[in-house]
């Protein structure tokens, strides 16, 4: 069962193509890491998935179903979710009053226009936060905690919804190692029934996470294959590594 | 316990005040309302709408006119007024949520111009600008509304279920989908919830108790005038939120209180009242911008933690 298949995606910018034409398929379970030089579109790449951005021309299935028409929201109805390469949470809040805000996108209960938010998401949202290591800075708000505690948040608020597919946009950046220590065993602990795309830099650390990596540059896919092969490949050298 | 001292102290203001300050404090309390409901797109929902007046005006004429032209009793005339105005806020929520911030404020800001205009200009209907005059009080259980007292008391217990109603809104889990959706939309997208939406229920709701302000101006009124409709109306209630403390519950009472305390007692005194009402508004902005109500909870925190 394929989680993903792009089929000759296509997105410019005032005649600048930033995905110039992908097509790729990611296999449900699979752990798939993108890799790019600057400018080669991955967050673009990112951003058309999850329908920030619409997409010029192209096709976008997750698991069969055609959802390059659906708004964002639509989209994570169905199965997707992300984290940011810029934090992007709600700093004033607690904790727990972030994961909530998650776990309630997808209940009925966020139309609710009278009553209390019920106890049970503060409490799942325990849970959830156990999950990242975090349950004791429950009540604490975001603005409080260091960079790497803030990207495991983003990271639990991704998973709290039990997405089938996660996009992790830079899930390393700006960390320290012993930070990055902790973000990568939480990637590595993500059920296999969740596929995780994920766009890094740091190819070191990145590339023993994935099963499989493609290269993207100038918005177009140069090589694709596990780790071995791609590292093998001329043109990965060529146009990422530089040499 | 502070709200039900606040509560308690309206309650016994009509053993103390006389009539002129009485019906100073319904038309507080009208205007109050009226700013709460602007603080539910402004404060809470982050769109700065100034065309809200157009809510409060239709709200009032077509009660009005429902009694002069088809000599509706209000009972009947009320609900009719007010969902009419609400749909009408459904219509005016799909044009001007076309956009945000800025070009959200011009939307409603047109749209309400264009009530304004016709106000004006449909003689035949609304009298231009003579305005509809010639209006009765509601009589709620056989209870006589003409005499400042019994309407005061009259709009406090309307205002005061107003505002606890908006109050439930906001603290409810729509009313925190609605703070997200105020500071991070895209994230909110992002968690699954549909910004629109979240938006444009919010503008329908504000709708709702515009047109309930509406008709406690035109019963106090007992007249209404194309002015009401008018931008500077909007901008008045825009004020009024800002300056008490917008996204905050007590906030729009306050500024309402201010607005109309300075707008009433300095005209009595000053010919020039808008400007010193301007000036008033200056010096919030520049010694409290977040508004009084957190303005003064932030100066006795301070004076709390020195003493």
């Amino acid at each position: 069962m394929e989680a993903l298949r792009l089929q000759n995606l296509k997105k410019s910018f005032g005649g600048l193509p930033a995905i110039a034409d992908v097509s790729l398929t990611v296999a449900a379970g699979e752990r798939r890491l993108i890799i790019g030089p600057n400018g080669a579109g991955k967050t673009t790449l990112f951003n058309l998935l999850t329908g920030d951005l619409s997409r010029d021309a192209g096709s976008i299935e997750l698991f069969g179903a055609e959802v390059g028409r659906l708004a964002t929201h639509r989209r994570v109805h169905l199965g997707l979710a992300r984290t940011y390469q810029i934090i992007t949470l709600f700093p004033q809040d607690t904790l727990e009053h972030n994961v909530a805000l998650s776990l309630m996108g997808l209940s009925p209960t966020r139309w609710n226009t009278f009553g209390r938010v019920p106890q049970r998401f503060f409490a799942d949202a325990g849970a959830v936060l156990a999950r990242v290591g975090l349950e004791k800075a429950a009540k604490r708000p975001i603005a409080e905690l260091a960079y790497g505690e803030k990207r495991r948040v983003e990271i639990a608020m991704a998973l709290a919804q039990k997405p089938r597919v996660l996009l992790l946009d830079e899930p390393l950046a700006g960390l320290s190692r012993e930070e990055r220590g902790q973000v990568k065993s939480l990637i590595a602990a993500i059920p296999r029934e969740t596929t995780v795309v994920m766009i890094e830099h740091d190819t070191d650390t990145a590339l023993d996470m994935a099963d499989r990596i493609t290269v993207l540059h100038y918005g177009r896919v140069i090589v694709e294959g596990t780790r071995a092969e791609v590292v093998a490949d001329p043109k990965t050298r060529e146009v990422y590594l530089g040499h | 316990m502070r709200w039900i001292v606040a509560l308690v102290l309206a309650a016994a203001l009509p053993l103390v005040a006389g009539e002129y300050y009485i019906n100073l404090a319904s038309q507080i309390v009208i205007f109050a309302v009226f700013a709460a409901s602007i603080n539910l797109l402004l404060g809470y929902g982050g769109l700065p709408t100034l065309g809200h007046a157009a809510y409060l005006g239709v709200g009032a004429y077509v009660s009005a006119l429902l009694q002069l032209k088809l000599h509706y009793a209000n009972w009947l005339a009320a609900p009719i007024a007010v969902a009419a105005t609400t749909a009408m806020g459904c219509a005016f929520g799909l044009i001007a949520l076309r956009a945000t911030g800025l070009g959200f404020l011009m939307l409603t800001l047109a749209l309400s111009q264009v009530l304004w205009g016709t106000a004006y200009r449909w003689v035949s209907m609304t009298d231009g600008d003579n305005g509809l005059r010639g209006l009765a009080r509601p009589t709620p259980f056989g209870l006589d509304l003409n005499q400042a007292m019994p309407f005061y008391y009259f709009a406090l217990i309307i205002g005061v279920l107003s505002i606890w109603m908006m109050a439930r809104f906001v603290a409810s889990p729509f009313g925190v989908t609605l703070k997200g959706a105020r500071d991070q939309p895209r994230r909110m997208s992002a968690l699954g919830y549909d910004v629109w939406l979240i938006r444009w229920i919010t503008f329908i709701y504000a709708s709702f108790w515009g047109a309930v302000s509406g008709l406690l101006f035109v019963y106090y009124h007992k007249y209404i005038h194309p002015v009401s409709l008018s931008l500077a109306n909007s901008a008045e209630g825009l004020l009024a939120v800002i300056a008490g403390g917008s996204g905050t519950l007590a906030g729009p009472l306050v500024g309402a209180a201010i607005v109309l305390l300075l707008k009433n007692w300095v005209s009595a005194y000053i010919e020039r009242w808008n400007m010193l009402l301007g000036f008033v508004f200056v010096l919030i902005v520049v010694f409290m911008p977040e508004g009084v109500v957190p303005g003064f909870h932030r100066l006795w925190k301070r004076f709390v933690s020195k003493t």
